[in-house]
C-alpha cells in the first residue's frame, strides 16, 4: 500500500457504496470522478475493501471505455462519432483538434493535463449533429474553427484562473 | 427404476444427475470436443465447441444446457462439423502456430483438435504477434500470445485456489488474460501452484523448464548429481511413458536415472518422515503448552506463501518444519561434505511451487541453495524421452544407502491427508496394528477437499482439519477467525495435494484417486510404516543431525521473502 496516498476519500466513497463486489462498478465511477481517472493506488485498497483479485478490479476497470487508468486533462473534449454526427463530418473536428493540441489516437492528454481529446459512440443529441462536450457540457453544430475557438477559449479560461 | 432418458444420436441415453449435456454426452461414449470446461470449475461456456443440435435445427452448447427427460440431440451433423471447423480456424488464425518449437507441443488441446478435425489450411491471414514471454516466475512460463481466452487459468486461480492472480482485461479483439497492471507474474498474487498451467490448453501458461541445469550438472565429471524423488511422482509417470496399467513406478524411474548418469537417487520419503517426527514433537508441545490456534502445516511451498501474502497473521502457527524436500536436500547436502566432490542436488517433484521454495533465501547456506534445482514429473518424463529409453522395459532397481530405508508414512505425503494420518500415526500411544487401520478411517483419507477428524492422543481428544485447494483453506481460515478451534490443520495448495500437483502430467479427478490409491498400496507394502520406526532416524539423529536439528530441518519464514519474485 502507497503510504503517500490519501486514502481518506476512496474510504468515504467505498463506505458511501457499500463494501461489496456489486458495488464496484459505482466505487470505480465515484473514484474516477474525483480524481478523473483511476489512481493506480486505489486498486489493491480496493480489492481488499471488497474481497476480491486486484486483477479482477483491473479486469472491470479495463472493460468500459468510460474508466481510464491514466490521468486525464482538466478539459475532457468528446467529439461524437456516432453515425448522424459522422455523416455531418465529425472526423474533420476531430483532426483538427488533434492537430491543435498535439494529440493523436494514441497518445489522447496534453502534457501540461490540459485537455483529454476522446471520441464517443452517439451523445443523443443527433439534431445538433455534429456535437462535442466538454466536461458535459454540449456544443452543438460544431466545425474545425469553431473547435479550434473553443479550445483557444478554454486554454485562456484556465490561463487566468492559474494567475 | 428411473425411466428417464433423452435421446443422442437417436440412441436412449439415460438421465442420472448430470450436471449438463456435455457430461451426459460424455458418459455415452461420445467425446464432445472442448477448451474451457472442468467439471470442477464453473460453466464458462466461451469456447463454443461442444455445441450440439437439437431437434429444430438450433445449436445448444452442450456445457451449459441442462438434461431434460425426451429431449433428442445430435452430436456430429455436417453443421456441427463445418461450425467447429470454423472455430478451430479461427483461433489459429491468431495463433502461433510454431508447433514443433512449442513447449507443450504433443500435449496442446489446440494441436491435438486441429489434427482431429483434419484442419489441413487456415483460410484466414495469420494475425499472431510473436511469442510475449513472461518468465519471471519460477515456477510458471507465460506466453501471452498462445493463449485462446479460454478462461481455464482465470476460474482455476480464482474458484479453486482464491488467489485471483490473473484474470481477463480490456474487452473485444484487445481482450487478453492479465495480472493487474499487466506487472510480471513473479510480481503478481501468484504463489506458483502450478494449477493453471496445468489446465491450460495451449502454450500459453506451462511450467518452466529447468531440464538443462541438470543435464548439464549431470555432463560435469566434476560434480556429484544426487537426486531426491517426492511421493507423487511415481505414480503419475507410468501412463505417459507407455505403461499400459496405472503403476507404482518407483523402481523404474530410479532405472531411468541411474542409466542417464545420476550418481546417487534417493527418496523424498526419508525427508517425509524426519518431518513427521518434528511436526509430531511440535504438535505435542503446542497441545500441551496451549494455543488460540490450530498448527499448521508447512510441507506445502504454495500454502506457505499463500498464508505470508494473504495471512501474514497466522504464521506464527504454521510448522516451523521445513517441507520434506528441504529437510532431505540439508541432509544431503551435510552428507556431501564428507565427499570430495561439489554435490550438485536436483529434487524430482510433482509440483511448481517448489521451484520457488528451492530458491528461497532461507534455503540458502553461505550463498549456495540446498536444491540446486528442481524438476517437475512433467520434465522428468521430457528427460526420460530424451534420452531414448524405453520405460517399460527397464528393470525396476532400489534407490541408494545411506538413506534407502523408507516407510509408508513417508509414501503417503504425497496425498491429501497423508500427512495428518502420518503424524497421528508417530503421536498415538497405540501401536497396535488395529490402531494403524483404525487412523485411516477417521475421515481423513478421500479426495474431498475440505475434511474433519477427532483423534485421541493421550487423555485429550485432538481435533483435525485437512483442506486441499487454497479456497477451502481460505473457508477453514474463515471459521477459524469466526471462533471455531482445531488442534491441527493440514493444507496442500492442489486439489486431492500433491497427486494432483502443477508440475504433474493432468490428471482427471478419476486418476487422482488412482494416484492416491497406488500410494495407499505402497504403504500397505511396506514393511515399517511409521516414521519413528523407520531404524534410519535413529541413526540419523545420533549421526548427521546431532547437534544440528535446529539448523538443518527448521526454518522461520521471513516475510519480506513473500515474493515468489524473490527467488
Amino acid at each position: 500500500m502507497n503510504r503517500e496516498f490519501d486514502y481518506s476519500v476512496v474510504d468515504g466513497i467505498i463506505d458511501g457504496n457499500g463494501r461489496k463486489i456489486s458495488s464496484v462498478i459505482s466505487i470505480l465511477q465515484d473514484i474516477q470522478e474525483h480524481y478523473r481517472y483511476l489512481p493506480r493506488e486505489i486498486f489493491p485498497y480496493l480489492a481488499d475493501a471488497v474481497a476480491v483479485s486486484e486483477a479482477r478490479i483491473y479486469s472491470v476497470a479495463t472493460f468500459y471505455e468510460n474508466f481510464s487508468l491514466e490521468p486525464k486533462g482538466l478539459y475532457v473534449v468528446k467529439v461524437c462519432d456516432g453515425t448522424a454526427c459522422h455523416v455531418r463530418r465529425s472526423i474533420p473536428i476531430l483532426n483538427r483538434l488533434r492537430s491543435d493540441l498535439g494529440l493523436s489516437e494514441r497518445k489522447v492528454t496534453t502534457d501540461d493535463l490540459l485537455f483529454t481529446l476522446e471520441t464517443v459512440s452517439c451523445l443523443g443529441a443527433c439534431g445538433l449533429a455534429p456535437v462535442l462536450t466538454v466536461n458535459d457540457k454540449v456544443y452543438p453544430a460544431v466545425t474545425p474553427d469553431k473547435a479550434s475557438q473553443l479550445v483557444k477559449s478554454l486554454r485562456e479560461e484556465a490561463t487566468h484562473a492559474a494567475a | 427404476m428411473n425411466r428417464e432418458f433423452m435421446l443422442i444420436d437417436g440412441l436412449p441415453a439415460p438421465l442420472q444427475g448430470e450436471k449438463n449435456l456435455l457430461e451426459l454426452i460424455r458418459k455415452a461414449g461420445i467425446s464432445l470436443p472442448t477448451f474451457c470446461y472442468y467439471s470442477e470449475l464453473s460453466v464458462y461456456g466461451a469456447c463454443r465447441m461442444c455445441m450440439v443440435e437439437n431437434e429444430w435445427g438450433d445449436l445448444e452448447a452442450a456445457c451449459s444446457t441442462p438434461p431434460k427427460a425426451g429431449m433428442k440431440v445430435r452430436t456430429n451433423t455436417a453443421r456441427l462439423r463445418a461450425y467447429r471447423r470454423m472455430i478451430l480456424e479461427l483461433l489459429l488464425a491468431d495463433h502461433c502456430r510454431d508447433c514443433t518449437t512449442c513447449p507443450k507441443n504433443d500435449s496442446c488441446r489446440l494441436q491435438e483438435l486441429a489434427v482431429r478435425f483434419g484442419i489441413e489450411r487456415v483460410r484466414f491471414p495469420n494475425t499472431a504477434e510473436a511469442p510475449d514471454i513472461d518468465d519471471s516466475s519460477p515456477c510458471i512460463r507465460r506466453d501471452k500470445n498462445k493463449c485462446i481466452l479460454c478462461g481455464d487459468c482465470v476460474r482455476m486461480c480464482s474458484e479453486i485456489q482464491n488467489v485471483g492472480a490473473v484474470d481477463f482485461a480490456y474487452r473485444g479483439s484487445k481482450m487478453t488474460i492479465s495480472t493487474a497492471f499487466d506487472v510480471p507474474l513473479a510480481e503478481s498474487g501468484c504463489v506458483g501452484c502450478g494449477q493453471c498451467a496445468a489446465v491450460c490448453p495451449t502454450g500459453a501458461l506451462g511450467v518452466k523448464d529447468d531440464t538443462r541445469r541438470l543435464w548439464e550438472a549431470v555432463s560435469d565429471p566434476q560434480v556429484k548429481v544426487v537426486v531426491q524423488i517426492a511421493p507423487a511422482v511415481r505414480v503419475a509417470v507410468g501412463r505417459e511413458l507407455g505403461l499400459a496399467e496405472p503403476e507404482n513406478c518407483m523402481g523404474r524411474i530410479v532405472a531411468a536415472l541411474r542409466r542417464m548418469g545420476i550418481d546417487e537417487i534417493f527418496d523424498t520419503s526419508v525427508g517425509a518422515d524426519l518431518t513427521v517426527l518434528e511436526e509430531a514433537g511440535e504438535l505435542l508441545s503446542t497441545l500441551k503448552k496451549g494455543s488460540d490456534l490450530p498448527l499448521f502445516t508447512s510441507c506445502c511451498p504454495a500454502w506457505v506463501a499463500y498464508c505470508e501474502k494473504s495471512h501474514p497473521e497466522l504464521m506464527r502457527a504454521v510448522s516451523t518444519c521445513r517441507s520434506p524436500m528441504q529437510m532431505f536436500a540439508s541432509l544431503i547436502k551435510e552428507h556431501g561434505k564428507r565427499s570430495g566432490r561439489k554435490v550438485f542436488h536436483a529434487a524430482i517433484m510433482p509440483c511448481t511451487a517448489k521451484k520457488f521454495e528451492a530458491a528461497r533465501p532461507e534455503f540458502r547456506h553461505g550463498g549456495a541453495p540446498a536444491v540446486d534445482c528442481v524438476i517437475t514429473t512433467q520434465e522428468l518424463i521430457r528427460m526420460i524421452r530424451e534420452s531414448g529409453l524405453v520405460f517399460a522395459e527397464l528393470e525396476p532397481e532400489a534407490v541408494d544407502m545411506p538413506f534407502g530405508t523408507v516407510t509408508g508414512a513417508g509414501l503417503i505425503f504425497g496425498v491429501t491427508g497423508g500427512v495428518t494420518e502420518a503424524v497421528i500415526r508417530c503421536v498415538s500411544a497405540d501401536k497396535t496394528p488395529g490402531a494403524l487401520r483404525a487412523a485411516a478411517y477417521t475421515g481423513i483419507r478421500g479426495m474431498s477437499g475440505s475434511k474433519e477428524a477427532l483423534v485421541r492422543v493421550g487423555d485429550r481428544d485432538v481435533k483435525i482439519a485437512v483442506v486441499s485447494g487454497l479456497a477451502h483453506a481460505e473457508e477453514l481460515i474463515g471459521r477459524i477467525g469466526a471462533g471455531e478451534k482445531y488442534d491441527f490443520v493440514e493444507v496442500m495448495a492442489c486439489p486431492g495435494g500433491c497427486v494432483n500437483g502443477g508440475g504433474q502430467p493432468l490428471a482427471s479427478a478419476f486418476d487422482r484417486e488412482e494416484r492416491g490409491d497406488l500410494l495407499y498400496n505402497a504403504d500397505r507394502m511396506s514393511s515399517i510404516k511409521r516414521s519413528e520406526e523407520n531404524p534410519l532416524m535413529m541413526t540419523l539423529y545420533n549421526g548427521l543431525l546431532k547437534g544440528k536439528v535446529h539448523d538443518l530441518l527448521h526454518v522461520h519464514y521471513r516475510t519480506e521473502n513473500t515474493g515468489v519474485s524473490h527467488a
